[in-house]
C-alpha cells in the first residue's frame, strides 16, 4: 500500500507536471512558427503582385533597342556634319 | 477500491488530458503552417514563373545600351578629343570625369580642362558640337549662357598657348561703318573704288553699274529711306559695312611699289639650277616662231 501512495504521489508530483512542461514547449514552438509562416506568405504575395509589371520589361527592351538606333543614326550624322577634333 | 487506487486513476486521467490538450494544440498550430506554407510556396511560384524571361530581357537591354554607351563615348572624343571630351563630360557632370569613359581607361588619369567655367551646358553643347553654331547673346529663359565681353579671353586662357602673350590692345583697323569719318551711300559703295567718269570712259559701259550699285536706293537698296525697306531695323549700315576710301596702308610699312622694279627673270627667276648641271638645251635647235620672226621683220 505504502508503495501505491509513492507511486501516485510521483505521478502527480514528477512525471505530470514534466509531461506538461515538455508538452507546452512543443505547443509554443509551433505557435510561434505560425506569425512567421504568415509574414513569408504575405511577403511572398507582396513579391508575386509587384513582379506583374515585368512584361513591360518587353516593351522598355523595346523602346530601349529603337533608342540606340536613333542615337546611332544621329550619332552618325554628326559623324558627318561635325569635324573630328585635331590631332595634338 | 482502496483510496490509493484512486488516486492513481486521477493521476493517469489528468496526464492524459494533458497530453489530448498539447496535443491538440500543436496539430492545430502545425496545420496553420501548412496552410501558411501552402500560400507561401504558390506566391514563390508565382515569382519564379514571373521572373523566368528577366534574364534574358535585361541582357539583351544592356547590350543594346552598352552599344549605345560605345557610340556616343566613341563620337565624343572623335570629334572633341579625349581632353576636351573629358572637360565637357566634367562641365555637365561635375566630378564625373574622376570615373572615365568605359572604353578609355587613359581618360580617368587626365586633368579636364575647366571649360565648364566658361560656358553653361547649352552654350557649350552648342560651341563644341557646331563650331559655327550661333550663340545666343541671352538665353530666353535665364542668365546670359555667354559672358560676351570676357567670354572669348577666358576660353582662350583654359589653353596655354604663344598667342596669350600678345599685347591686349593691337593697332586698330581703320575706321568703318557707321562712325567712319567718310559716309558713302551703300548702293554706290560695295567694295573697291567708286568708278568716276574717266574710269567708266576707259573701263566702258559696264562699270556703270558698280556706280549705280547693286539695287539703287529707289528700287530698295540698303540706303533707301526706312520705310521703303525691309522691317529688320537690325540691317543698317553698320551692319552691311562699308569700305574706308583711305589710301592709308593697313600695315605699318606700307606696301613697296618699287619691290619688282629691279627683278630680273633671268637671274630671279626660275628653279634652282645645282652648279655643274648640265643646261637643259632640248628647245636650243628649234628655230624661232614665225610670229617672232614677224614682231622682228616689222619692227
Amino acid at each position: 500500500m505504502t508503495l501505491w501512495w509513492i507511486g501516485d504521489v510521483l505521478l502527480l508530483v514528477a512525471v505530470l507536471p514534466v509531461v506538461v512542461y515538455l508538452l507546452k514547449g512543443v505547443l509554443d514552438a509551433a505557435r510561434g512558427i505560425v506569425p512567421s509562416v504568415r509574414r513569408i506568405g504575405a511577403a511572398a504575395e507582396a513579391g508575386s503582385r509587384d513582379l506583374d509589371a515585368v512584361p513591360l520589361l518587353l516593351t522598355t527592351q523595346a523602346r530601349v533597342k529603337e533608342t540606340v538606333e536613333v542615337v546611332a543614326n544621329y550619332g552618325g550624322s554628326l559623324d558627318v556634319i561635325v569635324d573630328d577634333a585635331e590631332e595634338d | 477500491m482502496p483510496a490509493a487506487g484512486v488516486v492513481l486513476i486521477v493521476a493517469v486521467v489528468l496526464i492524459v488530458l494533458a497530453l489530448v490538450y498539447y496535443l491538440v494544440s500543436t496539430i492545430v498550430a502545425l496545420r496553420q503552417i501548412t496552410t501558411g506554407l501552402d500560400a507561401a510556396i504558390a506566391s514563390v511560384g508565382e515569382i519564379v514563373e514571373k521572373t523566368a524571361p528577366v534574364e534574358a530581357v535585361v541582357k539583351d537591354i544592356n547590350r543594346n545600351l552598352d552599344a549605345g554607351v560605345d557610340l556616343l563615348e566613341g563620337l565624343l572624343v572623335k570629334k572633341a578629343g579625349l581632353r576636351d571630351a573629358m572637360g565637357l563630360v566634367d562641365g555637365l557632370y561635375p566630378g564625373a570625369a574622376a570615373d572615365g569613359l568605359r572604353n578609355f581607361p587613359d581618360s580617368s588619369t587626365l586633368k579636364p580642362p575647366r571649360i565648364a567655367e566658361v560656358y553653361t551646358k547649352g552654350t557649350l553643347t552648342l560651341a563644341r558640337l557646331g563650331r559655327e553654331a550661333p550663340i545666343a547673346a541671352v538665353s530666353p529663359s535665364g542668365p546670359v549662357l555667354r559672358n560676351v565681353e570676357g567670354g572669348s579671353l577666358d576660353a582662350r586662357s583654359l589653353y596655354p598657348e604663344t598667342r596669350q602673350a600678345r599685347p591686349e590692345r593691337l593697332p586698330r583697323s581703320p575706321v568703318i561703318g557707321t562712325n567712319a569719318p567718310v559716309q558713302y551711300p551703300p548702293s554706290e559703295q560695295r567694295g573697291g573704288t567708286t568708278p568716276d567718269d574717266a574710269e567708266i570712259g576707259e573701263k566702258g559701259p559696264w562699270a556703270e553699274t558698280a556706280a549705280e550699285g547693286i539695287v539703287p536706293a529707289e528700287l530698295g537698296g540698303s540706303d533707301a529711306p526706312r520705310e521703303l525697306l525691309a522691317d529688320d531695323p537690325e540691317l543698317d549700315s553698320s551692319a552691311l559695312g562699308e569700305t574706308t576710301e583711305s589710301d592709308a596702308p593697313a600695315t605699318e610699312s606700307g606696301i613697296d611699289r618699287s619691290a619688282g622694279d629691279e627683278a630680273d627673270a633671268t637671274s630671279d627667276g626660275g628653279p634652282e639650277v645645282p652648279e655643274g648641271a648640265e643646261p637643259d638645251l632640248k628647245d636650243a635647235a628649234a628655230p624661232p616662231r614665225q610670229v617672232d620672226v614677224d614682231v622682228d621683220e616689222g619692227s
